[in-house]
């Protein structure tokens, strides 16, 4: 077996110099019964010719992201990936190292990570990032749990128009956490009712209020009002971000006012992956920083007063402070950091603002193209690359229709809320720089030929 | 003649072998970096994009004003910041890693292509379910591959991670209790040898942690079980095999135990690649058990994620798989809310958006298909034997604190031998880097002084043990000759000399901040 | 003269007038290597005996500083928040963690005094 370097031989030389006569002598504290005689059932070794054959024929059965028109988003989105991010991250030393433990050997790792904390920081307008979570979602439920450590409340309000995964995410925990949520209902047309409802909601006893801009329809809020409620109610604010590339665009949660600042970082230097791996983005004033879960990437000085990193505060973490941890979390995205990193260096201010700049624009192009088409409206007021359409009829049925024609045309709102019929006519249309004149053309053209 | 009169030397000749202060501050291949904030420039971009069509913006008065403060690098500039930052690194591929319960175990790069595929890794998790079937074939594969493996009923395929999966699996468990109206049983069971986030996990959702001792042969006795035992037990957490390195003997009786209390049996399976093809934690009466994919079935760790940490149930726990999961019937259905589910199923809810670590579960399906039910044995197999030798080879000069018996897949040393040398376990693992190894887990599992825990993995050939072993000896025998200074400045030769983890931590800088001007600053 | 007692956990109280002042040995300061961090309690909690008040945090380690008698919180060294390493450098002096208003000086008597505590020292190291 190619992985496997130990030789026949080599393994009866072992097994002497140990001083035992078979490998199950050294499984000796596995109960007798319980020690496997054959094989488990499955198949034999195989060598890469047939892995690939047998895996690719899998592949081939998906239809690729860049296999033709496609405007599917909801937070998760088709972007460019420069070649250099991919090139770089399958490094060696970096793919195959661990979490930064030995500092010494392993300042590659803890450089890129006070640099991405540096960026998120900068681009979530926050004092102080951590260095990842899983994803956006999780890092919700986390903010949410951090809201309630520093507030010592334990109510938090979900605005409707969050992504329905990411407060099914804060839910499950909560409920398991016997803490209270107040999920109020989507609000797909009258945008700023929703952010009314949810100013309404504040109590002594709310903890935290989760909002989303752009929303899951895509409309863009103003929090600034909604922060200040917060703060009279000694409750935090906590923004969630689903696509990250509209910081390029849009005003920062922080410079709203915003005390913790979650986000999605899959579109910058992350691939689709079919749901994963992501990015979590996690970021909050400085007040707040030792109730923040995750690893935290600090600057120091070596022995002989060189600059070097390492990872700081760790008092707050499960290996430390075990059941009185800020949070259970150990691994958690170094690799897509790493890519973050990268794209976001390569990016730099002015390529993220035109890449922002491009998505909004060719959202803005699709939307006057859609506006044109009977029986069809779109509904936002505002949007960065994503917004909602209401078609005539089933949406879901739609999109398969859109499907069978080639094109991806988006999610349909029934997908992630099926208990609202009021949605069920609604279809989430996301565009970004990928999309050409022609792919728009398309689309209108598909949805035209689907209703 | 044809005469060489080019005068180039061609021997070492009396070149001195001082080594001395270079200009730049690098030395050969090791090269300072600077932070990409000092070095780029604002009107910097490595990437060209066309210019946007002219549009009248839809972003309201949301329009993002003033500078972000992101500078950019061009390519060639980029690359060489990273390839430079990678060189401050070590990986599985640049020597023997020995980091003991982590399992840095070989990362095929076959895994790597796989998951590369458009059709695994350009898919959107939004699609119509009609544009993913292979992609759902996947995931039910794996899954497959899982209960098939451990013998266990059912997986939850979406974890993040090792400790998502432990709260998956606790929150399962949680889910069992209120559906049998035994809501009120908050004790959970956890050795002191434990990994942090086994008692983090419990006390996230509000269990209760209470310890269990284990015995001096350094594993858990179903009697000190039984003793703790009551109504009020929920579950008990216990990492098989454990973070001692050993295989826990009691582990039927513990879990016959554990049921007969009306309470359930979380294992931690960070240590399963000791026993994949050789014990099913099924057969043990494991009621729920989280699989590092980066662990056991090789994907890598990335400089510290991404993991994926699926869950194994039990019959008795299978019901409460979280959304979302695969139907097989007439091709494959992911059911992602209740409309969808049939009676029996009883999600408690969803830990994630989307499906999970797709990524991951491509390459740990390409691993498994190419080790086989055969390659996958013989791993484990050639991971206990690695460990093994390597204990046999260390133990007349180190000292094992649960006396001379095997181990599994890691061998677990003190420092009762350090005793009155000067040298700390910290010491003689920045010893090991100066000698161009990764040093071993220390100071964990916390119920040992100075804990020293090796894990060398299957990868390893017979010879890189044994320069391996014969490295440690030496530094052991230094230690022992009271060559102090050989560890306390340890590592001499790494990218940076012994870090100040305290100033870091009293006074944490976490991010870069723009240097202020000089009179701005005196204010 | 103000009178001083310690536990076994290494905290000590010095009695001065109706005011304990709070903080952790020189053996705990010791034990625990480099101070980076002190959480102290709010002026004005009222705190039992044993249970705890304060969290002291090495790089490596967070412990639990209990309140060595019951009473309320009157005063908290502040100092500690930008020189957590006062603690190592003067922790029976500069180092205090917190003042409290004793609620039972009966408490004392359960407590060691500095011969008691160096007897007890003697006996774990």
């Amino acid at each position: 077996m190619r992985y496997l370097p130990l030789t026949a031989n080599d393994r009866t030389d072992m097994l002497a110099a140990i001083g035992v006569k078979n490998i199950d002598e050294l499984f000796a504290n596995v109960p007798k019964s319980k020690l496997m005689r054959g094989l488990p059932d499955l198949p034999l070794t195989k060598g890469e010719i047939e892995v690939e054959r047998n895996m690719g024929a899998m592949a081939a059965k998906n239809r690729p992201a860049s296999a033709g028109p496609f405007f599917v988003g909801a937070g998760a989105y088709k972007h460019h990936v420069p070649a250099s991010v991919d090139h770089l991250i399958q490094r060696s030393e970096f793919l195959t190292s661990y979490t930064p433990y030995q500092p010494e050997i392993a300042q590659g790792t803890l450089q890129y990570l006070f640099e991405f904390q540096t960026q998120v920081a900068l681009l979530t307008g926050m004092e102080v990032a951590n260095a990842s979570m899983y994803d956006g979602s999780t890092a919700a439920g986390e903010a949410v749990l951090m809201a309630h450590r520093v507030t010592r409340r334990k109510k938090a309000v979900l605005s409707g128009n969050l992504h329905p995964h990411y407060a099914d995410v804060i839910e499950t925990i909560s409920r398991m956490a016997s803490d209270t949520v107040v999920r109020l209902d989507a609000n797909p047309v009258a945008a700023t009712a929703d952010l009314k409802a949810v100013a309404a909601q504040i109590d002594a006893e709310t903890s935290c209020v989760v909002i989303q801009t752009p929303d899951v329809f895509g409309n863009l809020h103003d929090l600034t009002a909604l922060a200040l409620a917060c703060e009279k109610a000694g409750a935090l604010l906590i923004a969630v971000v689903t696509e990250v590339v509209s910081l390029g665009a849009v005003t920062s949660p922080g410079a709203m006012g915003a005390d913790i600042v979650v986000a999605e970082g899959q579109s910058i230097g992350v691939g689709l992956n079919f749901g994963g791996p992501y990015v979590g983005l996690f970021a909050a004033k400085q007040k707040y920083v030792r109730q923040m879960p995750g690893r935290l990437c600090g600057e120091t000085v070596d022995a002989e007063g060189k600059r070097g990193f390492v990872l700081t505060l760790s008092t707050r973490e499960q290996h430390i402070r075990r059941d009185k941890a800020t949070s259970n979390i150990c691994t958690n995205s170094g690799l897509m950091c790493l890519a973050f990193t990268i794209h976001m260096t390569l990016l730099g201010e002015k390529g993220l603002r035109q890449l922002a700049a491009i998505n909004h624009a060719n959202a803005c192009d699709l939307a006057d193209r859609l506006g044109a088409v009977k029986r069809v409206e779109v509904l936002n007021a505002s949007f960065f690359n994503e917004f909602t359409i209401r078609v005539p009829g089933d949406s879901a049925k739609i999109i398969e229709k859109m499907a069978r024609k080639g094109v991806l045309g988006g999610v349909p709102a029934s997908r992630l809320l099926p208990k609202n019929k009021a949605v069920k006519d609604l279809i989430l249309v996301a565009n970004t720089e990928v999309n050409t004149d022609d792919d728009r053309a398309a689309f209108v053209a598909a949805l035209e030929a689907s209703i | 003649m044809a005469m060489n009169t080019q005068g180039r030397p061609t021997s070492a000749g009396e070149a001195s072998t001082k080594s001395h202060k270079t200009f730049t501050g690098n030395y050969g291949l090791q090269i300072e970096e600077p932070l990409s904030f000092e070095i780029g420039r604002p009107e910097t971009t490595g990437v060209d994009l066309p210019a946007p069509k002219k549009m009248t913006s839809r972003l309201g008065k949301l329009a993002r004003a003033g500078e972000i403060g992101i500078p950019g690098l061009s390519e060639p500039e980029t690359m060489r910041h990273f390839v430079r930052l990678s060189q401050k690194n070590y990986g599985i591929d640049t020597g023997l890693f020995s980091l003991g319960s982590c399992t840095m175990k070989h990362n095929p790069r076959l895994n790597e292509k796989m998951a590369r595929l458009p059709g695994f890794g350009d898919v959107h998790p939004m699609q119509p379910q009609s544009t993913v079937q292979g992609a759902l074939e996947l995931i039910d594969t794996l899954a497959h591959y899982l209960k098939e493996l451990t013998g266990m009923k059912a997986v939850a395929m979406s974890p993040k991670a090792g400790a998502h999966g432990e709260l998956c699996g606790m929150m399962a468990i949680k889910a069992a209790l209120e559906a049998k109206g035994e809501g009120h049983r908050r004790t959970v069971l956890v050795p002191d040898s434990a990994h942090g986030t086994n008692p983090a996990t419990a006390a996230l959702i509000g269990f209760e942690v209470k310890a269990v001792p284990a015995q001096a042969d350094g594993t858990v006795h179903v009697a000190d079980v039984k003793a703790l035992l009551g109504p009020d037990v929920a579950a008990i957490m216990l990492t098989n095999p454990n973070t001692c390195g050993i295989f826990e003997k009691q582990i039927v009786e513990i879990a016959k135990a554990i049921h007969a209390a009306g309470a359930y049996f979380y294992c931690d399976g960070a240590n399963y690649n000791a026993i994949v093809g050789k014990a099913r934690p099924g057969d043990l009466g494991v009621d729920a058990m989280h699989i590092n994919l980066h662990k056991t079935f090789s994907t890598p760790h990335g400089g510290g994620g991404p993991g994926s940490g699926p869950v194994v149930l039990s019959e008795r726990l299978a019901a409460f798989v979280p959304y979302p999961f695969v139907h097989v019937g007439n091709g494959f259905e992911l059911v992602e809310n209740e409309g969808r589910k049939t009676k029996a199923e009883k999600p408690f809810g969803r830990l994630t958006a989307f499906h999970g670590q797709m990524g991951m579960y491509v390459r740990a399906l390409a691993y498994m298909l190419s080790h086989g039910a055969d390659g996958m044995k013989q791993a484990s197999e050639d991971a206990v034997l690695n460990a093994n030798y390597i204990r046999a080879g260390l133990k007349d000069l180190m000292s094992l604190p649960f006396g001379d018996q095997p181990c599994m897949h890691e061998a677990l040393f003190d420092d009762a031998w350090l005793k009155d040398t000067g040298v700390t376990t910290l010491d003689f693992a920045k010893a090991m880097i100066d000698e161009g190894y990764h040093p071993m887990t220390m100071y964990f599992p916390l119920v040992v002084h100075g804990a020293m825990l090796i894990e060398p993995t299957e990868s390893e050939s017979k010879a890189s043990l044994d320069l391996f072993i014969a490295t440690l000896r030496d530094l052991a025998r230094a230690a022992k000759r009271g060559e102090v200074e050989r560890f306390r400045g340890a590592p001499y030769h790494a990218p940076r000399r012994r870090l100040d983890e305290t100033r870091a931590a009293r006074n944490p800088v976490l991010r870069w901040t723009k240097p202020q001007p000089l009179a701005e600053a005196a204010e | 003269m103000a009178t001083t007692r310690y536990t076994k956990d290494h905290e000590y109280v010095r009695v001065e007038g109706d005011v304990a002042v709070v903080g952790i040995t020189d053996y705990a300061q010791q034990a625990l290597g480099d101070v980076v961090f002190v959480e102290l309690p709010s002026i004005g909690k009222d705190v039992a005996k044993g249970k705890g008040a304060a969290v002291v945090e090495s790089v490596k380690a967070a412990s639990d500083v209990y309140a060595p008698v019951s009473g309320k919180v009157v005063e908290v060294n502040a100092d500690l928040e930008g020189a957590p390493g006062t603690v190592n450098e003067d922790s029976s002096g500069k180092g205090w963690f917190f003042k409290m208003k004793l609620a039972n000086p009966k408490d004392l008597d359960d407590l060691m005094d500095e011969a008691a505590y160096k007897a007890y020292l003697a006996t774990i190291s």
